[in-house]
């Protein structure tokens, strides 16, 4: 099988297994006094040490959540309270078009329900956005900015956000920044004092960890309303029993995703790059979306070094995945609705494609266990399969 | 064979599926989106469309050991067959959304796209028995789909699979929950997919305004009342048409017909309603040749039941039936079924343009 859809989840690594399952077998809540819940919460702490050095963050900056979804509504949400609960005028937010819909979504859950207002920061083709886009945005009115959000790498097309340039902007008015690092971690270089934003988004199933547990780096001076009420675990912004062996499987992830970045970062863009040179022989017109990769951006990529998102002109992208899935290869189209039916995506939307280009897109993403071979396998399939797909979408046509 | 099979959600497409499986062919399940919002709760329409259709394909499909994807067909939907619908009903003629999707959408786009990307059938959960290209009658009549499928083409019929055709639906239910379906018990459907709860009218109303005219008698050409819009009618309807008096016989009166472009709908006694000569275009044979006319044959009238015994001819393209007995409320945009006269197999299928 080829799996290349490290972007949606990630093959867990062995010592992360290893590491969950004795966790698992232990007794212990990490909130009791006793022994065994001592012994629960000091592999918490170590957890979070972990994850804390790795991150370039303090252990108490490193809350706990059940995954990324939860960690970009807490952020959002919760600065968004907290902010507007201290000044009621600043009850606008700005946030990337491109976001995930763990932000889009809250953010406009915001607007329906608590009258936020939002500014969506528009994009370039590659889908950045740049600084002078926010500084104008907030010089709409510096004094109701409740927030800005923007995520460090996009999940579809891979382009890198400047972040630090983005968070200066930010700070030279007092406003909080908040990034989705979800993409980002293992990739590029992930450094949380350095990188200036007041509160990141990380989770584990991206990077070789368990799915259902994440972390929000939260600078100690930012205020935030809690969403989840109840214990007052994790400095009382997140209640409930803390899963300690799915936080050790995360430590572990976190390590060894920081630890051989450098190396791993390299043979993804190897990888990608023969990727995007073995299809572009085969099928000339096929488009690259997102940044080419090629610059810099805060002293890293300026893509995500396992992101290849490829258009296919005259093809539908479900037919290709289906075509794909059938020979053993595995990708994705971008989003979904909740019945599965594919949708244009509004990223590539966003960077100002038409519903009909977006059509036919296929994002491949590289990973861990990663190989050559994979790059051999989709080259051997992709020209029938999109001649295959091109007939059937004529098919579509010629009855319309 | 690598064969398509098409999942509403339900019981009979469970089934059908799961017996091209046990027939050894490299089955692939895909449910159909035709809706543009899916609705997310059975609330009134079911059987395809919502949120809950397509987790229960799914779940078949994951017993099976088979692909799951889902098609999205919303656009062709909306236009071949919602639009379609609204259109015939403008024209105070009465449609059969069902067949019109079963000829444009399933056996159609769905077909065609199945074909392109390299599958050899499309398999449904039809109640009926295709034998050498010619469709026969379920061996469960009360279930039997054959007028639903009539008007398709002998191309699209060589491409089909009805695994179904020799069981009986209570046989279906019975095999799914053996195969340990959650959909075993799940109820028929019924409704109109895209109306919901049942309620034609208030859904033709919302969607084609309120078409206001005059209730006229077809005998005095007195007007008896006004209506709030004829697409309420059909041939044949004899309650909701609020005339307030009795006729002067005393006699229920019926609609008789409709003139969209008045919006006048016309009622008299049960005997205007009798038809003994139908004329039918878009004249589709589904074994592909012409049969030699004039001949003896048993007409369907509406998907369920109301068949008749007539002789048929062909004149100018269209089929010209004379009925041994009149039958009442025969609408224009009704398809009318030929079947031979021992009332089997399928012979062709038209389109009622009049019926007098």
């Amino acid at each position: 099988m080829t799996y290349l859809d490290h972007a949606a989840t990630t093959p867990v690594l062995p010592e992360v297994v290893a590491a969950v399952s004795e966790a698992l077998s232990k007794t212990g809540n990490a909130s009791s006094l006793h022994t065994s819940g001592r012994a629960a919460r000091r592999r918490v702490e170590e957890s979070r040490e972990t994850i804390a050095e790795s991150l370039g963050a303090r252990p108490s900056e490193v809350l706990f959540t059940s995954g990324g979804t939860e960690s970009d509504n807490l952020a959002v949400a919760g600065i968004f309270r907290a902010r507007r609960a201290a000044d009621p005028r600043r009850r606008r937010i700005l946030a990337a078009a491109l976001e995930h819909h763990a932000v889009l979504d809250v953010v406009e859950n915001l607007v329906t329900s608590e009258g936020a207002r939002v500014t969506w920061l528009e994009v370039d083709d590659f889908g950045r956005v740049h600084a002078d886009t926010l500084a104008a945005a907030i010089a709409e009115d510096p004094t109701d900015v409740a927030l800005v959000s923007v995520m460090w790498a996009n999940n579809e097309v891979g382009t890198v956000n400047p972040v630090r340039e983005l968070a200066d902007v930010a700070h030279a008015h007092g406003i909080p920044f908040h990034s989705d690092a979800v993409q980002a971690l293992g990739q590029l270089p992930v450094d949380f004092g350095r990188c200036g934003a007041d509160a990141l988004t990380v989770t584990g199933h991206k990077i070789g960890g368990p799915t259902g547990v994440g972390v929000l780096l939260l600078r100690r001076e930012i205020a935030l309303v809690p969403l989840v009420h109840g214990g007052g675990q994790e400095r009382g912004v997140r209640s409930g029993t803390l899963d300690v062996a799915g936080i050790v499987g995360l430590a572990v992830a976190v390590r060894d995703a920081v630890g051989h970045r450098e190396e791993r970062a390299a043979m993804l863009a190897r990888l990608r790059d023969q990727l995007i040179s073995a299809v572009t022989n085969r099928i000339p017109d096929v488009v690259i979306s997102g940044d080419p990769g090629q610059s810099l951006v805060d002293g890293g990529p300026s893509r995500l070094p396992g992101n290849a998102h490829l258009r296919f002109p005259g093809c539908e992208a479900d037919a290709l995945l289906m075509l794909l899935d059938a020979r053993g290869i595995e990708c994705s189209t971008g989003s979904a609705c909740n019945a599965g039916v594919p949708r244009p995506s509004h990223v590539l939307l966003a960077m100002g494609l038409d519903v009909r280009s977006a059509r036919g897109a296929l994002r491949f993403s590289f990973g861990h266990t990663s190989t050559s071979a994979d790059v051999l396998a989709v080259a051997e399939a992709i020209t029938p399969v999109v001649e295959r797909a091109r007939r059937a979408a004529l098919a579509g046509t010629r009855r319309r | 064979m690598r064969v398509l099979a098409a999942m509403s959600g339900g019981v009979d497409s469970a089934v059908a599926a799961a017996m091209a499986v046990d027939a050894g062919h490299e089955v692939t399940g895909v449910h159909m989106a035709l809706s543009r919002s899916p609705g997310t709760l059975r609330t009134g329409s079911r059987g395809c469309c919502t949120v809950e259709d397509a987790f229960d394909a799914r779940r078949v499909c994951d017993l099976l050991e088979i692909p799951y994807y889902v098609w999205d067909f919303s656009n062709e939907f909306a236009e071949d067959v919602v639009a379609d619908f609204l259109a015939e009903y403008a024209a105070g003629r009465t449609p059969n959304p069902c067949l019109r999707c079963n000829e444009n959408i399933k056996f159609a786009a769905l077909l065609d796209r199945a074909i392109a990307l390299g599958f050899d059938a499309v398999a449904t959960g039809h109640h009926v028995r295709l034998r050498d290209g010619v469709l026969h009658r379920s061996v469960d009549a009360a279930k039997d789909q054959s007028y639903v499928l009539a008007v398709l083409t002998a191309d699209q019929l060589a491409h089909s699979m009805f695994p179904l055709g020799e069981m009986t639906k209570q046989q279906v239910r019975a095999d799914a929950a053996r195969r340990g379906f959650a959909v075993a018990a799940k109820p028929d459907s019924y409704d109109i997919c895209f109306i919901p709860e049942g309620d034609t009218h208030g859904y033709l109303v919302d969607k084609l305004g309120a078409r206001q005219g005059s209730v006229v008698d077809a005998l005095t050409g007195e007007v008896l009342g006004e209506h709030d819009g004829f697409f309420a009618y059909t041939v044949g309807q004899r309650k909701g048409l609020h005339l307030g008096r009795p006729a002067p016989d005393g006699r229920p009166r019926y609609v008789l017909g409709i003139e969209p472009v008045s919006g006048t709908v016309i009622v008299g006694p049960a005997s205007g309603l009798d038809v003994t000569v139908i004329t039918a275009d878009r004249v589709v044979f589904s074994g592909g040749e012409s049969p030699a006319f004039p001949l003896r044959t048993v007409a369907q009238l509406r998907a369920h039941g109301g068949t008749v015994r007539a002789s048929a001819d062909l004149v100018d393209e269209c089929v010209r039936l004379t009925l041994d007995a009149p039958i009442r409320g025969v609408a224009p945009g009704q398809t009318v079924v030929l079947y031979d006269p021992g009332d089997r197999f399928v012979i062709g299928a038209g389109t009622i343009i009049r019926a007098g």
